[in-house]
């Protein structure tokens, strides 16, 4: 070695060092063990989770993304078969319901406990119910409590002593929920996070449970009942659930840990997926379904979703305040070119509000394309041949599919009418505001349903509905919707639906364009996730299951 | 010197309190507040949290409240989109992030730039000139959204050599510091390269050339320093803008860095939030400008008598 280094001249021994120490590097630059590679043998789930949680605390949020990571952590009264999501006991092993069906009592399993080790009691329901209600917290979710026996007074004030609201626990493993009227979606409804238990004594221990802000909620702190606890939380960039070992099913429970990334950028996602960083995105650049559908079919999921994107109508400003002028507009939209064309992701065009198969019910009224009879009654209400009328103005929040949709609505009213209509697009909290001001004529809107029933979409539009923004008013219609509300037989209530759903075709403050489908992508070692309409998947029934 | 730093640093302090002032009024001009969304809340619900954050009271008593907090304890206030962080919080996690990427893509940006750059002055108008100066205007031209992807496209899916998003492992940091310093880089080159060149034709180049001067003491000792100024004075604004953040190269790496907060913020009307950032950045721009000027006097002996 000695001998060598001497014919080397200093310069050129450093050189070979650069030279050297560059090729060592490259070996280490090889094909690696993918994340996902890592996860199927360690059980570990990788799943894009859209955007970055506002908090997953059950009594503040109300965002998809954080019920996504919140079903892992907490488990109410009842949870959902993973196929159909019909309600299957969870906390409660059995309940019972009264005659009359406004009584539900449910009797908890013995074995339910905290991620502390506390056992889950009847007294914590309540407690997490009263936080709910509490008018302070400020929860936007309250609403979906009002089916009970004065929670909708509590919530506004008007009650003030909790023991009068309908939750009653009998004993420690008995809690009792009173309602107004039978409510045939009752148990359904319990599926929802507004209806998930907290660990009081942890949110007292973090800050005031009554208030918004409290810290509870980090790695360390959280006090779940669910079947995977908070392991690790950083924004922005990755949240970790690990596998309880105090869930009462835990040996039901396969996976050892659940990883959620915040990735915006739908981009971004699908490179993720490519380079097997995750078993499941979030969704799909719309650009890229062709591609998966030719390529790659079997990762791609498309399936229908509890969603529908329609156009809200100004009744209150001319000449749109004239049905006829609603009605011709309604039916001169191509909304199978709409679907085929721009949108190319399966989704079905929509010629009434409801999705399809809501809770096994379905729209008879349907509205029709009809260009001849939407002429006409143009005509009657004096445009004939769109003359004479002033242009529509089309609002929709600044987003590219909106904005090829409204042009293509435009060109549609254009032609087929003779109708004008003018795009006006505006940043999204602006388009909100000026959606909440009917300040606007026709606007692009989209409504997710919180729960599967048809109510979800048709008690928007009563005169009190704080989402209705249409100015339209309806007495024939707010008396079916309470009708509906306390109608008990299932059958005869989705009878009333029909007549109020057929009433709102008919009067049109909204033009239903199509109905969602959820797109994106999945890895055939996913096993245990299936697709529904509500885009809920229990973890605790899920696997990675490699071909060997 | 010490004069002159502390001379500056007093000048920025009005500075950043107009910065505050004007971005807090401004910010409640905005129409659309932070919970504003697609599912309207009650009444009663919207005046619990307006209450909870002080949005009930005049605006102005908003501005004395946030500046009191915000001198005297250094308190950022509380973010109103994710519910239980405060600014601080938030900030202390993602600025660090924010900026490492920018050191390393500055790492990258100078390394690559300054060496292509000299050697570009070194053989003036041949292809060792025109190669690097020709990737260099394409390094100008082409934006990130493209070279990011592509990286990707290449050394992540391709070769499986990287993640291709994610700041979990020394790794991924390889790609996005290459995106990011690619276009510093570019402008870095063409900067140092002009630079070069004029004192290259300088007087006492030539003298030193004629007394023997080996080209590396040339370049080393007589040169670099002088052709370097116009790189320094161009890194002031550089180096803030790359530290805070890049937006772009963040959200196509998913990198938990604080550009997307900043950005985020003023879409979602988080209020403390965009405040917080903005206040941040001001700091951060008014501080690197003053560094780039010190580092600029030590450089070039002639400033130091003004």
């Amino acid at each position: 070695m000695q001998f060598a280094f001497n014919h080397l001249s200093r310069r050129r021994f450093v050189r070979y060092l650069g030279a050297a120490a560059t090729f060592s590097l490259l070996p280490g630059c090889g094909k690696r063990e993918t994340l996902v590679e890592v996860g199927d043998r360690e059980l570990v789930l990788h799943i894009g989770n859209g955007t970055e949680p506002q908090d997953i605390d059950p009594g503040v949020v109300t965002g998809v993304q954080e019920y996504h990571i919140m079903m892992s952590l907490l488990e109410g009264l009842v949870s959902e078969d993973p196929v159909d999501l019909h309600p299957v006991p969870g906390v409660a092993e059995r309940w019972d319901i009264s005659p009359d069906r406004r009584v539900y009592t449910f009797h908890l399993r013995d074995n339910a406990k905290w991620s502390n080790g506390d056992p889950v009691t009847a007294r914590d329901f309540l407690e997490s119910y009263q936080r709910n209600l509490t008018p302070s917290l400020g929860y936007e979710y309250a609403y979906m409590h009002f089916v009970v026996k004065n929670a909708e007074a509590y919530n506004n004030g008007k009650v003030t002593d909790f023991n009068q609201c309908g939750y009653r626990v009998i004993d420690d493993r008995t809690l009792e929920v009173t309602l107004d009227n039978p409510t045939p979606y009752f148990l359904s409804l319990l599926l929802h996070h507004s209806w998930y238990p907290v660990h009081m004594p942890t949110l007292r221990k973090w800050g005031d449970p009554y208030q918004r802000g409290n810290r509870w909620t980090r790695p360390g702190r959280y006090v779940g009942n669910g079947s995977f606890v908070l392991a690790k939380w950083r924004v922005n960039d990755i949240i970790e659930v690990r596998k309880s070992p105090t869930y009462w099913d835990r040996d039901r429970v396969k996976l050892n840990a659940i990883r959620f990334y915040p990735i915006e950028s739908d981009d971004t996602e699908e490179r993720a997926y490519r380079a097997g960083q995750l078993h499941i995105t979030y969704t799909l650049p719309p650009s890229k379904i062709e591609h998966y559908r030719t390529h790659d079919p079997g990762v791609l999921q498309i399936f229908p979703f509890l969603t529908t994107y329609f156009y809200r109508v100004n009744v209150t400003k001319p000449p749109v305040n004239d049905k006829r002028v609603r009605q011709a507009l309604a039916m001169a939209i191509d909304r199978e070119s709409i679907v085929k064309n721009i949108m190319k992701g399966g989704e079905i065009p929509a010629f009434n509000l409801t999705p399809p198969g809501t809770a096994g019910y379905t729209c008879r009224a349907q509205l029709k394309e009809d260009i001849a009879e939407a002429k006409r009654l143009l005509a009657e209400a004096g445009y004939p041949d769109g003359k004479g009328m002033p242009p529509v103005e089309i609002l929709y929040n600044t987003l590219e599919y909106h904005r090829t949709i409204a042009e293509a609505i435009q060109e549609m009213w254009k032609t087929k009418l003779g109708v004008e209509a003018r795009l006006v697009n505006e940043e999204w909290k602006v388009y909100l505001d000026s959606q909440r001001s009917l300040n606007y004529q026709v606007c692009r809107a989209g409504w997710t349903g919180d729960y599967n029933d048809p109510n979800t979409f048709l008690d928007l539009w009563t005169t009190s509905g704080g989402n209705n923004e249409t100015g339209w008013s309806n007495p024939e219609y707010d008396r079916l919707i309470v009708q509906a509300a306390a109608t008990a037989e299932p059958q005869q209530r989705l009878e009333v639906f029909q007549k109020a759903e057929a009433l709102l075709m008919d009067e049109m403050p909204i033009i239903p364009i199509y109905f969602y489908t959820r797109i994106y992508l999945q890895r055939p070692e996913v096993k245990g996730w299936y697709s529904n309409i509500l885009d809920n998947h229990p973890y605790k029934y899920m696997s990675l299951e490699t071909p060997k | 010197m010490l004069r002159f730093i502390f001379k500056r640093i007093l000048e920025s302090i009005p500075v950043l309190f107009i910065v505050a002032t004007v971005t807090f009024f401004l910010l409640h001009r905005m129409p659309g507040g932070p919970f504003d969304t697609e599912r309207s809340m009650t009444p009663e619900v919207k005046k619990q949290i307006e209450e909870y954050y002080g949005l009930d009271k005049p605006v102005t008593q908003q501005y004395f409240n946030y500046m009191k907090r915000l001198i005297l304890h250094g308190d950022l206030g509380v973010s109103q989109k994710y519910f239980g962080w405060t600014v601080n919080e938030l900030l202390a996690g993602s600025l660090p992030v924010s900026i490492e990427l920018g050191l390393e893509g500055l790492l990258v940006a100078l390394f690559f730039g300054l060496i292509a750059g000299v050697i570009a002055s070194l053989r003036k108008n041949t292809a060792g000139d025109y190669v690097p100066m020709s990737v260099a205007t394409l390094g100008i031209c082409i934006p990130s959204f493209v070279t990011g992807p592509v990286l990707i496209l290449v050394f992540a899916i391709e070769f499986g050599w990287f993640n291709a998003s994610g700041w979990n492992f020394p790794r991924d940091r390889v790609l996005p510091a290459m995106t990011l310093g690619l276009y510093y880089m570019a402008y870095i080159s063409r900067l140092s390269r002009g630079g070069m060149l004029e004192i290259l034709s300088q007087d006492f180049i030539r003298t030193a050339r004629a007394k023997g001067a080996s080209e590396q003491r040339i370049v080393w000792k007589h040169s670099l320093r002088g052709g370097l100024l116009s790189v320094v004075s161009f890194l002031g604004p550089a180096v803030s803008g790359i530290v805070t953040g890049s937006l772009v190269v963040e959200t196509i790496f998913d990198i938990p860095g604080a550009a997307r907060f900043f950005v985020g913020a003023a879409f979602n009307r988080d209020g403390p939030m965009l405040m917080g950032t903005t206040l941040v950045y001001a700091v951060l721009v008014v501080a690197m400008n003053l560094l780039a000027d010190i580092v600029q006097v030590w450089m070039n002996p002639r400033l130091r008598f003004e």
